[in-house]
């Protein structure tokens, strides 16, 4: 499909070659099985993740300990790729790369991060990330999970976190809990005593994607296995910018497999004696999906563009994940349309990114409060408290 | 053991290719410029020799400026080193003049084992295995689906219409390989990031002796002399099955010497 704008030529050559990389594990490795996955409700993390591992996905933006050490706008790329793929693998890279490995990476000890970054690059070993619980989303400051310490030093975790990528699956979690001196991080072994991750199913949304709630019944810990770098809401939610810049990218490409679907239909599937991408109706829905789609790509490489100039800040990763995630929607309905009854199956991959999409609209920071951030960086005048 | 990876750069087999109207050579600003596809199954098989034996991968690649773009993906899937043979003097050159260019260099940067693709996608030739070998004066093991190193032998499995034939020489040799030999790595990200920093050494054809008389669309012993366009696809033949459907298939195949 035509590039309206030609947008990759703003790329680097190493960066069209991390796309090219991913490119080709995606059309090789995941689209031939990935519509499987999602109607089966399965998600092959132990066989993906050393093959993501090696070809250098996992922490691919962060420096040492087996990570690439690439710029953002190539970890951006990255994920557009991943998710032209399907969310469901894009999320389970976000969640380790930047949810996981980025904590330890960023406010970990020596000790933790040469425990866990080496083999969690390599896809070894597998992060999660608990924050969400079941009665705090968009407000986790008044998380429920506590850490308390003994004078012994050790600390005692209880609590319960819901809607956590990779959590069944996970080796390690990245969790964060209210101490007595604010919220802290803790890196947890999921095989310490107490932990236990049940999955949740019945999902209509990333199928393909492991999710399932935390639950913490005294899990006794270390002194060693809280995070020093960082205490206070900043932390998780420094891990959460970093994420929903790879979101931002990703999203632009789910929709943009979404209009190669629309496209590749609407010139094959004839109707009254032509094809239907010769109708008017037809072609405007194409039109405005490639508007959009290029308005996307371009927000996302201008946002890679700050990030690489160190200059990035949260307001603007709002911009782009409102933006980026509802224009993404938006396409993926269009293009169901256009396909008409085969938009509903698993033939096509339409039907599947635009059930994903519904979740990725709300996981990271809904729409609501993306917007709400927005509305707050123009009045000055924050609606959420 | 030393061994150079020939590696070319062509035009996106995805994309519309043109030859210029000028001097019919290939636009190579036309399309995009990729690797060319057997030359990633060459690269993986010298990286295999090369982890199993130890050596040294040096890709060589001649071609224009842009051709750089190609070599870095071949750095970046692991080999050590590049030269690139870049010099306006070399446009044009047909497949006798780019085997005596290449087999020039190679003499200069020295090699036991050189390993092509058994052809490009775009001139498809299928020729500068033989004839690099006849230059070099070495033995040439033609269209490997399989290649062993033992010391100072080298067998290869030649792929032929009834089988294959077990091919054995010493080095050093020269091999093309087919696509059935290996499944080409991605490039890593590190490796992506590696491949900046190895060295890639830039030669004209002074540097590799080679006489500009001798290569280059003038020195050409084949010319483009015209070309067209190829044929939009015509419409399908029909044919109604009147009882002898099976029949006419096979009179249809044999017509098209599939059987």
């Amino acid at each position: 499909m035509d590039d309206l704008l030609n947008l990759d030529d703003q790329l680097t050559d190493e960066q069209r070659m991390v796309r090219d990389a991913v490119r080709g594990f995606v059309s090789r490795q995941v689209l031939p099985r990935v519509g499987d996955w999602f109607e089966e409700g399965v998600f092959p993390a132990r066989e993906l993740a050393p093959a993501l591992g090696s070809l250098g996905v996992l922490g691919m933006h962060l420096d040492g300990y087996g990570c690439a050490g690439l710029d953002a706008i190539s970890y951006g790329v990255a994920c557009r790729e991943l998710e032209a793929g399907d969310s469901g693998l894009r999320s389970f890279v976000s969640v380790q790369g930047s949810l996981a490995m980025f904590p330890i990476w960023k406010y970990g000890s020596d000790e933790q991060k040469e425990e866990w970054l080496p083999a969690m690059a390599a896809g070894d070993a597998i992060g999660c990330f608990g924050l969400t619980e079941p009665d705090h989303g968009s407000d986790p400051a008044g998380m429920r999970t506590t850490a308390k310490q003994d004078p012994s030093g050790d600390w005692t975790l209880n609590g319960a976190k819901m809607w956590i990528t990779n959590g069944s699956i996970a080796d390690v979690a990245v969790v964060w809990a209210q101490t007595d001196s604010g919220i802290r991080g803790f890196v947890v072994p999921t095989s310490t005593p107490g932990f236990s991750a049940p999955e949740i199913h019945r999902k209509m949304s990333l199928r393909a994607s492991v999710t399932s709630s935390l639950y913490f019944d005294d899990v006794r810990l270390p002194a060693s296995a809280v995070l020093p770098g960082v205490t206070g809401l900043k932390g998780p939610l420094s891990c959460l910018s970093e994420a929903r810049f790879g979101i931002l990218w990703g999203v632009v490409g789910a929709a943009r497999a979404c209009l190669e679907a629309a496209v590749e239909y609407a010139t094959t599937r004839v109707q009254f004696g032509k094809p239907i991408g010769a109708f008017q109706l037809t072609q405007e829905k194409l039109a405005w999906m490639a508007v959009s789609l290029g308005q996307a790509g371009l927000t996302a490489l201008h946002l890679g563009r700050l990030k690489d100039a160190g200059t990035l800040q949260p307001r603007q990763v709002s911009f782009g994940k409102l933006a980026n995630v509802r224009a993404a929607l938006d396409i993926a309905r269009q293009a169901r349309s256009v396909l008409g009854a085969n938009g509903v199956t698993l033939e096509y991959p339409v039907i599947r990114h635009m059930n994903n999409l519904e979740s990725v609209l709300t996981y990271e920071g809904t729409q609501e409060i993306h917007t709400l951030v927005l509305g707050e960086a123009l009045t000055g005048l924050p609606a959420y408290r | 053991m030393n061994i150079v990876v020939c590696v070319k750069q062509v035009p996106d087999t995805a994309t519309e290719r043109k030859l210029r109207s000028d001097d019919k050579t290939l636009d190579r600003d036309a399309a995009d410029g990729v690797i060319n596809e057997l030359c990633e199954y060459a690269v993986e098989e010298a990286l295999k020799i090369k982890e199993a034996h130890g050596g040294e991968v040096t890709v060589l690649t001649m071609g224009p400026s842009k051709a750089t773009d190609t070599i870095r993906k071949a750095l970046a899937m692991g080999a050590d080193k590049a030269v690139h043979l870049v010099d306006d003097a070399l446009h044009g050159s047909d497949a006798l003049s780019t085997s005596y260019a290449l087999a020039q260099t190679l003499k200069k940067i020295g090699f036991d084992l050189v390993i092509l693709g058994s052809e490009s996608t775009d001139a498809r030739t299928g020729v500068l295995a033989a004839m690099l070998a006849e230059r070099l004066g070495t033995p040439q093991l033609t269209l490997a689906r399989k290649v062993d190193i033992d010391g100072s032998a080298v067998t290869i499995e030649r792929v032929t219409d009834y089988g294959y034939d077990k091919v054995e020489a010493s080095l050093p040799a020269v091999v093309s390989v087919v696509e059935k030999i290996n499944e080409p790595r991605y490039p890593s990200f590190k490796g992506i990031m590696a491949a900046k920093k190895k060295p890639v050494e830039t030669l004209g054809i002074a540097d590799a002796e080679i006489a500009a008389d001798q290569v280059g669309l003038a020195s050409a012993w084949s010319e483009v002399v015209e070309f067209a366009a190829a044929p939009p696809r015509a419409a399908g033949t029909v044919v109604k099955d009147e009882g002898d459907g099976g029949a006419k298939a096979a009179e249809f195949l044999a017509s098209k010497k599939f059987i």
